[in-house]
């Protein structure tokens, strides 16, 4: 069979060589010959670490929230691993930088699976890039955790694969966020946001949740976030506007918040914000001083408030939080407070789902994946700083607090924190009804 | 908002991006007119030019400098700093290749790739703000028939600031001042002579190889200069080049390559109709107006409003 094959050598078949053939033969000898040395290896392998795989924002445009979701990472997989790791197995991290690109994430998601043997994927947080990498990690059987708070997880979009266990979605942040802006700041809403996924879980659940609370969108606009230069779309903001409602993110938040304070003057409307807008900037850049009085959704206060309990200050000097929120080793080096505590909980996530499964080698990923699923109420603690949190495991989202927080003389004072309970909707999915 | 004080407010905002954009354009036009090479690294000396107005204003508030003394030390030495560079570049690489246009368009591309790498390697990939040598809000006054007669008021949103008025007063002193330079000075005549016959230029005792490469740096120098001039309003970031390169190729085309007045022409066009079709429209149509200007050009007039045709 080998021998002919090999002689008709313009067919388009797969050619077996006699050469090939005799490789294959060898190398089944050889591995027959090692056959003890795999047994030996099997067993040790429960010394070998547990790979987690980071696909970190370290260029383009998440290139701020990168860094801060890197040094949350290690500072949990330090503590995780300062208690024993998991299933008594240390834990490594595995960063790969996939330049806030969703064809690079892709990628890495290739290389976290086939190449660096990790156990999962984690880390994920641009939505555009999300959306452009969970079908690889389906195909890939990969179980990836992100930290994105986009809507896309619950809405059914993704796949069994992917799982957001660390921070809450936009859906749930408004449907908390709305109630306040029509009974505290002003009926009439004008929004800003940017043009892309992310965005669009603003401007298609924002509508629905302020005229549901008695108030209506009188402006909505969309801005690129690669935009670098603001002042020409605030025209198009109605003049009975009573509140702003923005949310913008890319290199160029700075400039558009600024511009924003430049365009208003002294007569600004109300002004909420999610904290997006100004992530890893300084509240107290020139040009800022507007903001005071203005609102803002934190996902987790930037500021160590007065009343903080203990292990939330634990887990800020892990990560080396200064009270302002900026880097204990550069004061302007400001974090992404808001967001990046999601890397510290997800990680906490996969070691709790590993260790309920009994997670052994990448064969028990399907398990990993069924154990979070399980998973429903996260009492705040050590392992979860943000918040008590329910787990979705229907929809393969997590619910936790949201913080509304006011500017006060440069900084962010939590005003009001609505619990999980007022930001539950509906399932849009069954994800658990899903094949592997 | 009315659309009297809405048509300023573009215009202002139209008047800044054509501010840079002229610096920028002149900058690509005069290596082009000169040297007869399209540098594809022009938008990443732009971006350097940013990048430096940062590093220089950190150093010198290190000394303890205040915001207009950094502004003023940076407007000096980054244009300095990235015109020595792209002169280097231009004796190391540009030179050796003879200055044959398809490969000096391979040597540009992957200079682009070197100064934007190594700039994400040292400065990092942030965005970073230089603070402005003034930037007082000035609100602008309407005047409008109201029920006594002309009336004069401030309406909603129209204002713009002491720093962009600035941008646009400096560019106009700028590009007068190379006008200036290249029709009156020494050199600028030794530029032009380089330009209409480089080998009878070398017949005359005229350094060549030297006039190309000073004009090479003259020409980053003004990117780097409208970098300088747009980081208080915009920040310094590694990427900033992108665009930027795009439009300075749009306004050179609609002007014609290697003609000044036609590149600060275009360059209003450009960042009027940008500004005023932003504003009242989207921005995205604003660029796909200005890429539609750029094909018909192309089609109708290829050597641009104001080029002269190659004899």
């Amino acid at each position: 069979m080998t021998e002919t094959t090999s002689k008709t050598k313009t067919s388009g078949l797969i050619q077996p060589t006699r050469r090939g053939a005799l490789k294959t033969l060898a190398m089944g000898a050889g591995a027959a010959a090692t056959m003890p040395l795999w047994a030996r290896y099997t067993s040790a392998q429960s010394a070998e670490p547990i790979r987690i795989g980071f696909g970190k924002h370290a260029t383009g445009i998440g290139a701020a929230y990168g860094r801060w979701y890197e040094r949350t990472s290690v500072a949990a997989i330090e503590k995780i691993n300062g208690e024993g790791g998991i299933n008594g197995r240390p834990v490594e991290l595995v960063t790969e930088d996939d330049g806030t690109d969703p064809r690079r994430a892709a990628e890495v998601l290739e290389k976290f699976a086939n190449q660096s043997s990790c156990d999962v994927a984690f880390g994920t947080l641009f939505s555009h890039v999300v959306v452009g990498a969970a079908p690889r990690a389906g195909e890939l059987k990969l179980p990836y955790f992100v930290c994105s708070e986009g809507h896309h997880v619950a809405s059914g979009m993704l796949n069994r694969w992917t799982m957001q266990p660390g921070i809450t979605d936009v859906k749930s942040q408004i449907s908390a966020m709305a109630p306040f802006i029509t009974d505290v700041l002003g009926k009439k809403v004008t929004m800003i946001y940017p043009d892309y996924a992310f965005g669009y879980d603003h401007r298609d659940n924002l509508a629905p949740a302020i005229e549901a609370a008695g108030g209506e969108i009188v402006g909505s606009i969309a801005i690129p976030p690669t935009e670098t230069s603001f002042t020409k779309y605030f025209p198009q903001i109605p003049r009975d506007t009573e509140v702003i409602y923005h949310v913008m993110i890319g290199p160029a938040v700075l400039t558009f918040v600024k511009e924003m304070g430049e365009f208003f003057g002294p007569s600004r409307p109300e002004i909420f914000g999610f904290i997006d807008s100004l992530e890893a900037t300084d509240l107290t850049s020139p040009g800022l001083e507007f903001l005071d009085g203005t609102y803002f959704w934190e996902g987790m206060p930037r500021y160590l408030q007065d009343d903080a309990p203990d292990y939330v200050t634990a887990y800020r000097d892990a990560v080396g939080l200064d009270a302002n929120g900026a880097s204990v080793s550069d004061p302007s080096d400001v974090s992404t407070s808001a967001h990046m505590f999601s890397c510290w909980e997800t990680l906490h996530v996969i070691k709790a789902g590993m260790e309920a499964a009994g997670y052994q080698s990448t064969e028990d990923r399907q398990a990993l994946i069924e154990a979070v699923e399980a998973m429903t109420l996260m009492e705040a603690g050590p392992a979860h700083p943000g918040g008590t949190k329910m787990f979705n495991g229907k929809t393969h989202q997590v619910f936790g607090p949201q913080y509304i927080s006011k500017v006060e003389g440069g900084k962010l004072v939590v005003q009001k924190t609505v619990d999980y309970e007022e930001t539950m909707y509906p399932d849009e999915v069954d994800y658990t009804s899903m094949s592997f | 908002m009315e659309f009297g004080p809405y048509l300023m407010l573009a215009m202002l905002e139209g008047a800044v991006l054509a501010a840079v954009l002229a610096l920028m354009a002149s900058g690509l036009s005069l290596v082009f007119g000169v040297m007869r090479v399209v540098n594809v690294a022009h938008g990443e000396f732009y971006m350097l030019g940013a990048v430096m107005a940062w590093v220089v204003t950190q150093f010198m508030m290190g000394l303890g400098g205040g915001p207009a003394v950094n502004f003023i030390a940076a407007a000096v030495l980054a244009p300095l700093i990235v015109g020595s560079i792209a002169a280097a570049a231009d004796v190391v690489i540009l030179k050796r290749l003879n200055y044959d246009p398809e490969r000096v368009i391979v040597a540009t591309i992957g200079l682009l790739y070197i100064i934007q790498q190594a700039a994400l390697m040292g400065y990092g990939p942030d965005a970073k703000p230089v603070v402005a040598p003034f930037n007082e809000r000035i609100a602008l006054p309407w005047v409008a028939w109201g029920e006594n007669g002309l009336e004069m008021y401030y309406p909603w949103g129209l204002s713009t600031t002491s720093y962009k008025l600035f941008v646009i007063v400096a560019a106009v002193v700028i590009l007068a001042g190379l006008r200036l330079f290249m029709t009156r000075s020494r050199a600028g005549l030794i530029m032009r002579a380089t330009q209409l016959d480089g080998e009878m230029a070398t017949a005359f005792g005229i350094p060549v190889e030297r006039v190309y490469a000073i004009v090479f740096g003259a020409g980053a120098a003004l990117a780097a200069l409208a970098g300088v001039l747009i980081v208080p309003i915009q920040q310094a970031h590694y990427l900033m080049g992108g665009d930027a390169l795009l439009l300075s190729f749009i306004v050179v085309i609609i002007g014609g390559l290697g003609s000044l007045a036609g590149t600060v022409v275009a360059a209003v066009l450009i960042g009027m109709s940008d500004g005023i079709i932003s504003v009242f429209f989207t921005p995205t149509l604003a660029k796909i107006i200005a890429t539609l200007a750029v094909a018909l050009v192309l089609v109708f007039r290829p050597q641009g409003l104001f080029g002269v045709k190659n004899r």
